[in-house]
Formats: structure tokens, C-alpha cells, sequence
């Protein structure tokens, strides 16, 4: 493909020129950069990183969401995690490790922290005081207190802040194959390298249906974790298509109510940088 | 770092500024566009959730996915900084609608049953009590807009497209330090001199809140 082609995408030419790459059973073939080998690996590395960062996360969130020692760091280790550009820092470690897998790991690593920990943080503190005392009340230990009355309530909140640790991870994954490594980012890097571009295209459309399906696969997996109690609650807090509610209580006002006035729930992790 | 910024003056002032317009022009496209859509999400409950999933569907796709696929659908070229513009907004309106959504359902209530007992028309109750009241939320979610799409600028250095980036891509290419510290730590000052600039207007709009909002 000529270098006018890439920077003027002719509109008018067949879509079918797009996905000439995609769709080339040769791409497909086993080989270790083939479309099942970057995808493959593109997923190792996401799960890896996720792993390790929930290895350093988590414990450090339950302990400061449960002793609320630490706070100020919680909160604010979230936001500047969001300031932070993230092919800056992915820059930063390669100039100061080297070109190679270590660098990038660690740099994913430090992106995937920030959002697992203040989530985790966030929903130990916003569980209900009087469960946490009628837990002690029972006679549980502080480490009972913790896995078997908090964490329960505030596995919605943590796990979206790992859903949104996975998305940056994956998102950022993508970025690093600038700096050599390996995953669907290849595509992209080197399609724009050699002025390929229904292999970018590839690429990106591969990158995102990875990221939509991690996204959707966690969100199940959420659902199956979280108790079914603390769902409810987390639902009419929520979501608020309470149409039914204006109506059972025969109110013609022109707009819907919600069951409890206050502030939404509180989502302090919102999503995360795509 | 003094002598690089010394000596690359021009070039970090115009990476600068481009990377200025690259980030905030989408904030207002799409706070603008989620606006009216996440009212009609509240409006009609029944568009809440497709409106919510959409949002979480866009919100999902990596940036450099986005980046790179929408020269295809917009039929751009790949170096077009309106590429930058589109996706970046298409992130804030994603992230925008449903907070909208959301901040005008926790005014309901109270207030709004006596603005409606007062007289209010819907249009005046929705301009003079509901969106004031929502302001401290939906501002809430434009911080964390403004912030990430600051943070997300640079990855379009891929495309060749100037912003911070640029540094960052020429430290790798000449295995040079100081432009990928200097873009970092313009970029982070950037996104903390924006956030402060949304809670400075939030508090002159919402003087009766004088909380913040987290």
C-alpha cells in the first residue's frame, strides 16, 4: 500500500479494503506473530500484570479502608494515577530500565495500583458502620470483621476498580509495543511503520473487541462473586428507573422519582483511562 | 533539565499549546453533547440504561484503538488532528452522559416537589433548581474528563500528531531523559491547573455548597 493511501484513506474506495488484513486466513495461521499468537500473548501479559498488581493493591487497600490509617493516600494516590500520562511514564521507565519486557511491566504495573487500591479503600469505608458493629457485637475478630462483614459488602466496589485496573492494563499493553513489546499493539506499530494500513486497522478493531470482551467477561464475573443481597442494594441505589415508584404513588409530576433523594452512588473510581 | 528547557524552548511551548487545544476542545464538544442525551436519560427512564451501557461500551476501547480506527470511519488521514478531537470527545461523552444522568436523578426529591408546588414550569424547574443543584456532580465528572483526556494526548504522538507526546517519542528515538521528564511533569502540572480551575468556577456557581464534592 503506497504512503498516499495511509494518510488519505480513500472513502470512496469498498470498505472491504479495511479489513483486507483481518480477514487474510494467512494472518491466522499459528506463528508467533500471527493474530492468535499476539492475541494470546496480549492477554497473558494483561492478566499477569493484573495479578501482580492486585498482589500489591488489595492488601494494602483493605488496610488502610479498615484501620483508616493512610487515608489522605488512598484517596489521593487514585487521582494522581489518573494524571499521570501513561505512554509518559511507559517512556520514563524504558529510558531509565532499557528496552524490554521488565520496563513495560512495571510500568503497567504502576498504572494498575492507583485505581484497585483507592477502590478498595472506598469500599471498605463505604460500608454501613452498624454492620461492621453488629460484627463485632458478634464476637468476630478484626480479621473476621474485615473478610467476613466488609469485604462482602464492598466487593461491587472492588471489583470495578479491578475492572478498571484490567481495561488500563489492556489499554496501556497496546501503547508498549512501541517500545518492542509483544501483543496486539504489533499491529499497529508496525502496520503504521510500514504504511499497512488494514493491518492498523486490524489491529485496532482486534484491540478494541479484546477490550469490550475483557470488560464484559469481568463484569459477569463480578456478578457471580457479588452476594446477591449486596447486589440489590447496589442496584436500587443505583440505578433509579424508578418510573414505577412516581406511578404507584399516583403522582402526575412530569418527571420520574427516585425512591431516596442524596447523592448518586458513589462511584470514586469512575472507569478508568482508556 | 534547565539547559534542555533552555535550549527547546519553542518546541515545548508549541507541544504545550497544541496539547492545550487537543484536550480541552473535546471536554466542551462532548460535555455538551452529553448534556441534552443524559437529561433525555432521566426524562425517559427507559433510555437510562442502553444510554449507561453505551457509555461503558465506548468508554472500554483502548485510545490508540480509537485513535487509529477512526481515520476509517471518518474517512480522515491517519495525521489529522481531528481524529484526536473526535475520540477524545467521544471518551468525555461517554463518561459525561452518564454522570448527567445520574446527577440530575439525586436532585429529585425534595426540591423538586417544591419547585413543582410552587409553580415552576418544567422548563424554568429544570434550568433553575434542577441543573444548579446537579452542578457539584456533573462537575465532579467533568474533573475526572478534563484530567484523563490531559493524560490521553499524548498517546496520540503515534499518529504524529504534536502535543507532550511528541517529547516523549523524541526521548525514546534519541534515548534521551530529559524531554520524556519534562513532558511528564508538564502534563501532570497541565491536568492539576485544569482540575483546579473546575473546582475554582464550582465554587463561585454553587456558593450555597461551600463542601466539596468528595
Amino acid at each position: 500500500m503506497s504512503a498516499a493511501t495511509l494518510l488519505a484513506p480513500d472513502v470512496t474506495a469498498p470498505l472491504i479494503n479495511y479489513f483486507a488484513y483481518l480477514f487474510d486466513g494467512e494472518n491466522w495461521r499459528w506463528a508467533s506473530s500471527s493474530i492468535p499468537a499476539r492475541l494470546l500473548e496480549h492477554v497473558a501479559y494483561t492478566l499477569v500484570t493484573l495479578l501482580i498488581s492486585a498482589a500489591v493493591a488489595l492488601p494494602v487497600g483493605l488496610f488502610i479502608g479498615h484501620t483508616n490509617r493512610g487515608a489522605f493516600l488512598a484517596i489521593n494516590i487514585g487521582n494522581a494515577g489518573r494524571a499521570l500520562p501513561t505512554f509518559g511514564l511507559l517512556s520514563l521507565m524504558v529510558a531509565l530500565i532499557g528496552i524490554g519486557t521488565l520496563p513495560v511491566l512495571v510500568a503497567l504495573v504502576v498504572l494498575a495500583v492507583p485505581p484497585i487500591l483507592s477502590a478498595t479503600y472506598a469500599g471498605i469505608r463505604s460500608v454501613d458502620p452498624s454492620a461492621v458493629q453488629a460484627a463485632v457485637g458478634m464476637g468476630m475478630r478484626p480479621t473476621q470483621v474485615l473478610f467476613k462483614a466488609e469485604v462482602p459488602m464492598a466487593l461491587p466496589l472492588i471489583s470495578s476498580g479491578l475492572r478498571s485496573a484490567l481495561l488500563q492494563v489492556c489499554a496501556t499493553a497496546t501503547v508498549a509495543a512501541y517500545v518492542g513489546f509483544g501483543g496486539l499493539g504489533r499491529f499497529l506499530i508496525d502496520g503504521l511503520s510500514t504504511n499497512d494500513y488494514a493491518q492498523v486497522f486490524a489491529g485496532a478493531l482486534l484491540v478494541a473487541v479484546l477490550a469490550i470482551a475483557l470488560d464484559l467477561l469481568s463484569a459477569g464475573a463480578q456478578h457471580a462473586v457479588v452476594s446477591p443481597g449486596v447486589r440489590a442494594r447496589a442496584d436500587r441505589g443505583g440505578r433509579r428507573t424508578s418510573s414505577s415508584a412516581a406511578r404507584s404513588t399516583g403522582r402526575t409530576h412530569p418527571h420520574p422519582q427516585a425512591p431516596t433523594a442524596g447523592t448518586p452512588r458513589q462511584r470514586p473510581n469512575e472507569r478508568p483511562t482508556p | 533539565m534547565i539547559d534542555y528547557v533552555t535550549a527547546n524552548r519553542s518546541v515545548i511551548l508549541e507541544a504545550l499549546a497544541q496539547h492545550v487545544w487537543l484536550s480541552l476542545l473535546p471536554v466542551l464538544v462532548g460535555a455538551a453533547l452529553a448534556l441534552p442525551v443524559g437529561y433525555l436519560g432521566v426524562r425517559y427512564p427507559r433510555f437510562y440504561q442502553p444510554i449507561v451501557n453505551l457509555g461503558g461500551l465506548i468508554y472500554s476501547i483502548p485510545s490508540l484503538a480509537l485513535f487509529l480506527m477512526l481515520p476509517a470511519v471518518l474517512g480522515l488521514q491517519v495525521l489529522d488532528p481531528l481524529n484526536v478531537v473526535a475520540a477524545l470527545a467521544l471518551y468525555t461523552f461517554a463518561l459525561l452522559t452518564r454522570t448527567v444522568a445520574d446527577a440530575l436523578l439525586s436532585v429529585q426529591g425534595q426540591a423538586t416537589q417544591a419547585a413543582y408546588a410552587l409553580g415552576y414550569r418544567p422548563v424554568r424547574q429544570l434550568l433553575g433548581v434542577e441543573l444548579p443543584m446537579a452542578l457539584p456532580v456533573m462537575l465532579a465528572g467533568l474533573r475526572v474528563a478534563t484530567v484523563s483526556n490531559i493524560s490521553l494526548v499524548s498517546v496520540s504522538a503515534f499518529l504524529g500528531v504534536t502535543s507532550l507526546g511528541s517529547l516523549f517519542t523524541r526521548g525514546l528515538q534519541l534515548d534521551f531523559l530529559e524531554p520524556i521528564a519534562v513532558g511528564i511533569v508538564l502534563s501532570v502540572l497541565l491536568a492539576a491547573a485544569a482540575d483546579t480551575c473546575i473546582v475554582l468556577l464550582q465554587r463561585r456557581l454553587t456558593p450555597w455548597a461551600r463542601v466539596s464534592t468528595r
